[in-house]
This record gives C-alpha cells, sequence and structure tokens, in this order.
C-alpha cells in the first residue's frame, strides 16, 4: 500500500514537473480559447465570425461599435454627412501608425478600401457596393462618395469592410496577405500554426497603447466545449468564448471563474420556402400565410429555450432582439395558442399540414427540430426531420429543395444586416424566396434614411408585413456566453461578441 | 532481383494513376457547392462566382481533374483556400506530430498490449488470465472521445497534472510535448493494446503447446527462459505484423482523439477540410497518405525478397 502511494506521488511529481514548464514566463499572456478555427486573416477575404474575434486584436478599424450598439470612433474621429446623404467624410486619428511602421493616413484608408472593393473573391465588395469612389481630401481626411444614399454604411465601417490594412504589406504580399497580417491594432502578428494556435504580441506604438495591458495574446481553436471548458479549469485557458448552456450552473459555483453574458445581434430561426422553388406552392405551410400562422401559434418560444438553450437565450420574434432599439414594439412576440392554431389549419382547410423541417447536424438545430416537431404535432402538424450536413443543407437551401430549414444568423450591428438580404427580392441570403414589392421599397428607404427615428418606423411598417408573411420564423437570441479566469477584469460585452482586448487585464 | 524491384516500381505508376482518379472522384460524390461554402455565411455571389472560377467547378469532370493532376506531377498539390496555404507546406506541418502522435500510442500499446498477452497466456484460466481478459475487453469497447474526456477531467481538471489540450513542438519545449501527447497516445494505445493483448495470448498458447517448448522444459530450462527466449519469438511474428498494420492505420490520422484533444494533425486537417469543402487539402492529404501506403508496401516486398529469396520465383 505504501509502496503504492509513493509511486503515486512520484508519478504526480513528474507529471507536474512536465506539465509547469515555462509557466512563469508566460506571466502576461492572454490565452483564449476559441470554438472554432478562423479562416484566413485577410480583413478583406475573411468571412467567419470566428475569424473576427482575432481581427479585434489585431486590425482596428475606422468605427468600433459600442455595448449598445451606438458606432463609435477608432480610426476615424469623426464623420460628417453631405446633405444629399452621398458622401461621407471622415477624419482619420493623428500619428497612427501601421505595425510595420508605415504611417496610417488618408492614402492608406483610400488603399483598403479599394482593396476591400476591387481585390478578387473580396468578401467586402457587397457590404461597400454603394461606396462609388474615395477620395483624398487631405492627408488625414477621406471621402466616400456613395452612388446612392447608404445609412447603414457607418456600421458596415466598425466591421471588417472598415479595417484597414497596411499598403505596404498588402501590395508586397497580395492574396498571401493573410498569412502574415500586417494593421494599426493593439497586437501585431506573430505566427499561426494552422488548427493549433494564433500568437499575436503587443504592437508598441498604438495609438491607444495605456488601455493594453497583456504582451502576448494566444488564441486556441478547441472545438469541444467540454475540453474547451476542461482547459479554462485546469489553468490552462484564461478564456473561452461560446461555451456550452449546460456548463454555466457547474462553473458558476467555482469562485476561480467568472461567466459574462450578452444577447447576440443574430438570431435562431426557421427560414420557410415560400417561393424559392416550385415545392413552395406544393406545401400547405409555403403556399398559405394562415398556415404559417398556425405553425408559429403552435410553438412555445420559452419552452424551446429552456430545452435548447438551458434558458441561455431571449425569446423573440423578430431579425432584432426585443433589447434592440430597433424592435418593432407594434408587433411583440405571440403567446403559443394551439386553439387559436387548430382554428386556423381548419380555415385553411388543412387540419393536418405535413411538411420536411431540415436541419444542420449540429446539436443545438438537432434539438430545436424536435422540440418544434412535438409541439406543432399539438396542433395537428405532422414535421419530418431531415438533418443534412451543413454544406449539403445551404446548397438544398440555395435551390429551393426544402420546406422549412433551421438556420441561424450571426447578425449585424446595424438591422440593415439582419433583415436586407434575406427579405429583398432575389438576394442571396433570401433561401425562402421571398418577394413583395413594398418590402422592398419600405428596405430601400430605411437604407437611405439617416434619421435613427425615421429608420424606426419604416421597421415598424415592415415587421408589420413581413412578420405576418413568415419568411422566417425567428425563434431566439442566443446569450453569448464567455467564461474566464476571476483574476481577469475589464471584460466588455458586446452584442457582437468579439473579445475587445482594450482595458483587459489580470488582477 | 533487380527485375523484381524494377516490376514491382512499374506497377506503382498505373496504381497511382488509379488512386488519384478515385480520390477525386469519390470527392465530387459529396453533396454541397463548394464555393457556396467557402463564400462563408454571407455568401456574396460575387465571391461565389469568384471561387467557381478559381476552382474550375464550371469545367467538366474530365478538365478538372487534368487540372489537378497536372500540378501533382510538378508537385503542387494546390492551395488551401480556407488556409490560403499551399497543401503540400500543410502536411509538412502536420506530418511530423502525427507520426509522433502515432509513435507514442504504438510504444504505449506494444508496452501494454505483450507484456498482458504473455501473462494471461502463462497464467491461463486463473485470475489473471480473466483479469487481463476484463481489461483488454474494456479496452476494445471504450470509445476513444469518451475514454478522452475522463482522462482530462481527471488528470487536467481535478489532478492538475496534464495540459488538457493542445500540442507542444518538441523543439520548442520536449518536456511540455511529452506531456501533451501522453493522454491522447494512451486513449489511441489503449485501443490498439487490447487488441495486440488477445492476439500475444492466442499465439502464445499456441506456441506453448508446441513440441520445441516441450523440449525445452524437458531439458530443465527455467520457466522464464522458456516463455521469454523460446516462446515469446515465435508467437511474436503475427503480432508484430498487426502491430505495424495499426501503425499504418494512426498515421492517416486519429480523427477523433485528434478532436477531444486538439491535436492539430492529420485527421484533425481532414476532417475539417471535407466540412468546409476544402477539395486541395482533402486531395492532397489523401493522396500522400495513400503514396506513403503504397511505397511503404513497396518497400516491405522488397524486404520480404531479401529475407525469403524463395519468393523472388513468386
Amino acid at each position: 500500500m505504501r509502496k503504492i502511494g509513493i509511486f503515486a506521488r512520484g508519478f504526480a511529481v513528474a507529471l507536474a514537473a512536465l506539465a509547469l514548464n515555462g509557466g512563469l514566463a508566460q506571466a502576461q499572456t492572454l490565452r483564449i480559447g476559441l470554438a472554432e478555427d478562423p479562416d484566413v486573416l485577410d480583413p478583406t477575404l475573411a468571412r467567419t465570425f470566428v475569424g473576427r474575434i482575432v481581427f479585434a486584436a489585431l486590425c482596428d478599424k475606422l468605427f468600433d461599435i459600442d455595448e449598445k450598439l451606438n458606432i463609435v470612433p477608432q480610426l476615424a474621429t469623426a464623420y460628417e454627412w453631405s446633405a444629399d446623404s452621398k458622401a461621407l467624410t471622415l477624419k482619420l486619428r493623428p500619428n497612427v501608425t501601421f505595425h510595420d511602421g508605415e504611417k496610417l493616413d488618408a492614402a492608406a484608408v483610400k488603399y483598403s478600401l479599394e482593396r476591400h472593393k476591387t481585390m478578387p473573391g473580396s468578401n467586402r465588395r457587397g457590404e461597400l457596393a454603394l461606396v462609388a469612389s474615395v477620395d483624398v481630401v487631405d492627408p488625414m481626411t477621406v471621402r466616400l462618395n456613395l452612388s446612392a444614399p447608404f445609412s447603414p454604411l457607418l456600421a458596415q465601417l466598425a466591421d471588417r469592410a472598415g479595417m484597414i490594412v497596411s499598403p505596404k504589406a498588402a501590395q508586397a504580399e497580395g492574396d498571401k496577405f493573410g498569412a502574415k497580417p500586417v494593421c494599426a491594432g493593439p497586437f501585431r502578428f506573430v505566427e499561426r500554426i494552422a488548427q493549433d494556435r494564433i500568437v499575436l504580441e503587443r504592437f508598441p506604438n498604438y495609438w491607444d497603447k495605456g488601455n493594453i495591458h497583456f504582451d502576448r495574446l494566444v488564441y486556441l481553436p478547441i472545438v469541444d466545449s467540454t475540453v474547451r471548458l476542461a482547459n479554462l479549469r485546469s489553468g490552462q485557458l484564461d478564456f473561452i468564448e461560446r461555451m456550452a448552456p449546460s456548463d454555466v450552473p457547474q462553473l458558476k459555483s467555482d469562485s476561480r471563474f467568472k461567466i459574462a453574458k450578452i444577447v447576440e445581434i443574430g438570431y435562431q430561426g426557421i427560414t420557410i420556402n415560400v417561393g424559392k422553388s416550385d415545392l413552395a406552392q406544393k406545401n400547405p405551410l409555403g403556399k398559405d400565410p394562415r398556415v404559417r400562422e398556425a405553425f408559429e401559434l403552435a410553438l412555445d418560444r420559452d419552452g424551446i429555450v429552456q430545452v435548447v438553450m438551458e434558458g441561455e437565450a431571449l425569446v423573440g420574434n423578430q431579425w432584432v432582439a426585443p433589447t434592440n432599439t430597433f424592435y418593432a414594439k407594434s408587433m411583440p412576440v405571440p403567446k403559443r395558442d394551439v386553439a387559436r392554431a387548430k382554428a386556423l389549419l381548419a380555415e385553411a382547410g388543412v387540419p393536418s399540414p405535413s411538411f420536411t423541417l431540415m436541419t444542420p447536424t449540429t446539436s443545438d438545430a438537432q434539438k430545436i427540430a424536435q422540440v418544434v416537431q412535438a409541439m406543432a404535432k399539438e396542433a395537428g402538424f405532422d414535421v419530418k426531420l431531415q438533418s443534412t450536413e451543413f454544406a449539403t443543407s445551404l446548397d438544398m437551401a440555395d435551390k429551393g429543395q426544402y420546406d422549412a430549414y433551421v438556420l441561424a444568423w450571426s447578425g449585424r450591428a446595424d438591422p440593415d444586416g439582419n433583415i436586407f438580404s434575406f427579405d429583398a427580392c432575389k438576394q442571396p441570403l433570401n433561401y425562402a424566396g421571398y418577394c413583395k414589392p413594398e418590402v422592398d421599397e419600405i428596405l430601400t428607404k430605411s437604407r437611405t434614411a439617416r434619421d435613427p427615428a425615421e429608420r424606426k418606423k419604416l421597421f415598424e411598417q415592415l415587421a408589420a408585413i413581413a412578420l405576418k408573411d413568415r419568411p422566417i420564423v425567428y425563434l431566439y437570441h442566443r446569450n453569448w456566453l464567455w467564461a474566464y479566469a476571476a483574476k481577469l477584469s475589464g471584460l466588455r460585452t458586446v452584442p457582437d461578441g468579439l473579445v475587445r482586448v482594450q482595458g483587459l487585464k489580470f488582477n | 532481383m533487380l527485375a523484381f524491384i524494377v516490376r514491382r516500381v512499374a506497377i506503382i505508376v498505373p496504381t497511382l494513376l488509379f488512386v488519384t482518379i478515385l480520390i477525386f472522384g469519390l470527392q465530387q460524390l459529396l453533396p454541397g457547392d463548394p464555393a457556396v461554402v467557402l463564400a462563408g455565411e454571407e455568401r456574396d455571389p460575387n465571391v461565389v462566382a469568384y471561387l467557381r472560377e478559381k476552382l474550375h467547378l464550371d469545367e467538366p469532370l474530365p478538365v478538372r481533374y487534368f487540372y489537378w493532376i497536372k500540378g501533382v506531377v510538378r508537385g503542387d498539390l494546390g492551395d488551401s483556400l480556407r488556409m490560403q496555404k499551399p497543401v503540400s507546406e500543410l502536411i509538412l506541418e502536420k506530418l511530423p506530430v502525427t507520426l509522433e502522435l502515432a509513435g507514442f500510442a504504438i510504444v504505449i500499446a506494444l508496452l501494454i498490449g505483450i507484456p498482458a498477452g504473455i501473462v494471461s497466456a502463462v497464467k491461463r484460466g486463473t485470475a489473471w488470465d480473466y483479469g487481463a481478459n476484463v481489461v483488454a475487453l474494456w479496452g476494445l469497447s471504450t470509445p476513444n472521445f469518451w475514454l478522452g474526456i475522463m482522462l482530462i477531467l481527471l488528470f487536467s481538471v481535478t489532478l492538475g497534472w496534464l495540459p488538457a489540450s493542445g500540442f507542444v513542438s518538441p523543439f520548442e519545449d520536449w518536456r511540455a510535448n511529452v506531456a501533451s501527447l501522453i493522454m491522447p497516445a494512451f486513449v489511441l494505445g489503449n485501443a490498439i493494446a487490447a487488441v495486440l493483448m488477445r492476439h500475444t495470448r492466442s499465439a502464445m498458447l499456441q506456441v506453448l503447446s508446441s513440441d520445441y517448448v516441450r523440449t525445452a522444459r524437458a531439458k530443465g530450462l527455467p520457466e522464464t527462459s522458456v516463455v521469454l527466449k523460446h516462446a515469446l519469438r515465435n508467437a511474436l511474428i503475427p503480432v508484430i505484423t498487426l502491430g505495424a498494420l495499426e501503425l499504418g492505420t494512426l498515421l492517416s490520422g486519429a480523427v477523433l482523439t485528434e478532436q477531444v484533444f486538439s491535436i492539430p494533425g492529420f485527421g484533425k486537417l481532414i476532417v475539417d477540410a471535407v466540412f468546409n469543402r476544402d477539395y486541395a487539402v482533402v486531395q492532397g492529404v489523401v493522396l500522400f497518405t495513400a503514396t506513403a501506403y503504397i511505397v511503404l508496401n513497396l518497400i516491405a516486398d522488397i524486404l520480404y525478397v531479401i529475407v525469403n529469396p524463395r519468393i523472388r520465383f513468386g
């Protein structure tokens, strides 16, 4: 017995010695666990949400958004719209340099915006489609000339489209820029081992360096949420994004860690094929708005949130969350009403409509589908589930080979980013095949109007039409769930789910 | 001898050609438009069109195959569109990781499997035998991902002895490297150990009942000498063949284990590439592993000939 004890202790010491190496040298390193491996780190080509988390430390933008989704200055200190809303003049922050020592001036901004617009394969082209040209007014002033008024532009410039890259590095590297990005953020690129880690180090000449308290940032993609959490609990990570809702109670009771949460700007919903293909007319759900209303009335959103998200989400019925300024208060979240749903189905002449609900194979989507199936059954719906690998499901949705589809959207700061591409005729993300001239008209007006109050009114009008047509039945808005070591302070919870490193420090 | 080798090498060319056709053809069966997947959440039609052109998706299958094979012949496996990196570079980056993990795993499997097999054969019908069998059965029937998570919870979260996941290069810090590989290697080795144990046991039982072992015992040799020197050597031949086969399987990537422990090896590379429809990566990695298999087989064949001249005329 004693022998075993000695052996176990010796083993423990050996293992601990192996594990603890280098721990002291990393005192000022912040290690962040990501839920996925980011794609290419080129702001022009990037396309994943998780990549934006890394960009938040690597590439500053013209603007940023705050906790309340207000547009706040970053590389641009002031802006002014022309009277006809077709020109936006930006004053740039003085004395800002890129990681390679080059100066960030109006010419660099012009270069970056034009790169976003013209580079082959650019994912920013659509976001800046209405920017016709960029003028250098003086070394610290640029003017963006638009082909038509476009009020969501500021919000676009507060995301990847507003990231400014070093022209010198971008010209030298071409389409390989993402392998060694050079921007003007608080941290500069050190190395990346695909699927393993991204390492950044503090940029000593950052314009806001007083707010940066770490020497190094290490991003580690760990797909499995249990393993991500285990890394946090064992001290290998200081911060994890997107923890599983089911892990919240367990971690809450542990004083070594803290949890932060904020309602996302995106949504989880069910897209219905109302006109994407002939299938829409063959199915009562796609054909008859009354059947869709009955379907929505059959759903208990609170129940869905409890089962799928363990309560870690806010129920919603619109493209923005009820906490958003642009939420249409005239169209509140409907309560479940099975009797009314049955009556509507009887009125539509289809007491037991049947349709197939396609879901990607993620566990959340599968759970939603199962709960929805059970709830809708009580109203008379016969919902068949079809779980399909994500890429395949997108392909089928794009071809209109589906009745209904569980699909989430990560969200954009301006409501336009959550609705235009989904509800305007023939837009790329309009999987529902929804098309109504009056909707298009309101959407266009909402892009022209600059006054928030006026836009709010337009979104109310839009909600009155689109929420009755139900090309998408919105279900809820998830909480971004972050867990981190209790010694970490200065965390800001912004609804876009990005981890802002400014102000973050160990106590 | 030389003619034999030349003949064997000549067969490789059509075999590899067939393999490339198979890899390319099978991949086309994957549903879903790679351009749409690669275009990201926004799926901007301009980007989709650009990617379709870049990937030659609008051209007929044989033409696309030609584009690919033209590059392969020149040693260019193409670029990963998702990671914006040459596939050959990715392979070189991941190969050492997978090799090291596989090596560790097989060592652990041998260290557990063979002694357990010997003990259970020698102590046949006793508690030792049953105990070893139970352990083997447990090793075979425990899912890798479950065992992995349990080990993480015990050794990383509760005891804090080992890092929960990730990989550290041995050139950076060899102790951290060993620490990062112990658990994944044990998980992989554990399952293989069970197979090795079962095979060692049955091979040993057969050998132990053979005439020459009886002779050895009759000569009055000590039992350890009979078992380890005389019996084990012969019993090990099938076991080593099996071990080599298992090693081959490990080299093509241990998908689930790499996923659980976030080990950036072949398995993770290829699975992520399939889900992201990063065709160049899938094709490149599969072609690389297939080529490695074929070449290793060739070497084995040549070694057989050198060792056993009778095969030359076969």
